[in-house]
């Protein structure tokens, strides 16, 4: 039987990865821009340059670190619960926190464009991937 | 929007699909890893479709990576969507299994999202003249610390705004 604490579990956990996901999105995405357009950048001084500047960059080791805890908090949100309900419930909430979170930490214009395209990516990835 | 743009974002969503199904494949073969015998796991690398799986998953990091460096967050994640669309086209028409009519609607949800955002442009962050400073003045810098690499530390310190 399944304890009573399960479901406040499960949803806690999910509520974890898309926390985790977000702020890595937020970080990684914050970190490219910093090192700028890795097309020019290996036209104009190759593959090394590019590498180099990635990792020196401190927002994408702490974007990685994220993405860690939220590789880890799905582990834990799949041991309390069924995958059919993880797995959308996480990566639909993700497009949702990340057009939040990209409007208000990384300035994007999130037009009305791009809230409808998140919320039909949401529902649509919700459908498939249950 | 370039040519070699849109084939760093459809290698986002192939590697992405491709990678994911490799190495759920290549477990599957490994079998059950039980945790008083995580070592396996590093058996698990050798199967060469868990191999193969990690080394898409790295290029589908990188192309990711690339794409983020010249547009929005917002811009990229539905991109990344279409690797769910293009498992389920692959289930239906390489593995002949049945897609359900919800699932369809899934593929159609994602397709118009990502058709809505496709349509405006990919970088609406202000794209000041410090990115051009930044791109511009760690030139000399880098070239510098390579032939002095044990004036790294300050010169990085220069580097940031």
């Amino acid at each position: 039987m399944k304890p009573i604490y399960a479901d406040l579990y499960t949803w806690c956990a999910i509520g974890a990865v898309v926390l985790a996901s977000v702020v890595g999105d937020v970080l990684l995405s914050r970190a490219m821009k910093q090192v700028g357009d890795v097309h020019d950048l290996l036209d104009r001084r190759g593959l090394w340059i590019v590498v180099r500047r990635v990792l020196r960059n401190p927002n994408f080791a702490l974007g990685v670190a994220a993405m860690a805890v939220a590789f880890f908090s799905l582990l834990f949100a799949l041991s309390w619960g069924d995958v059919s309900l993880v797995a959308p419930a996480a990566a639909s909430l993700t497009f949702i926190g990340n057009a939040f979170a990209a409007k208000i930490f990384l300035h994007e214009k999130v037009d009305r464009r791009r809230w409808i395209a998140a919320i039909l990516v949401a529902a649509g990835v919700a459908l498939l991937a249950g | 929007m370039t040519l070699r743009k849109y084939s760093v974002l459809a290698g986002v969503a192939v590697f992405a699909a491709a990678g994911d199904s490799m190495l759920s494949h290549g477990m599957k073969q490994a079998g059950n890893i039980p945790l008083h015998h995580l070592h396996n796991v590093i058996l698990a690398v050798i199967n060469p479709w868990v191999a193969g799986g990690i080394l898409l998953l790295l290029a589908f990091f990188a192309s990711y990576m690339t794409a983020l460096s010249w547009a929005d967050l917002t811009y990229v994640l539905p991109a990344t969507s279409l690797g769910y669309v293009l498992l389920a086209l692959a289930a239906k028409f390489v593995l002949h299994e049945d897609v359900s009519p919800l699932r369809w609607l899934g593929i159609a949800l994602i397709s118009a999202g990502v058709g809505f955002v496709a349509g405006g442009d990919a970088h609406t962050t202000p794209h000041p003249h410090k990115t051009e400073d930044l791109m511009e003045a760690p030139v000399e810098i880098e070239s510098a610390s390579l032939t002095r690499e044990a004036e790294d530390e300050p010169v990085s310190s220069e580097v940031e705004p």
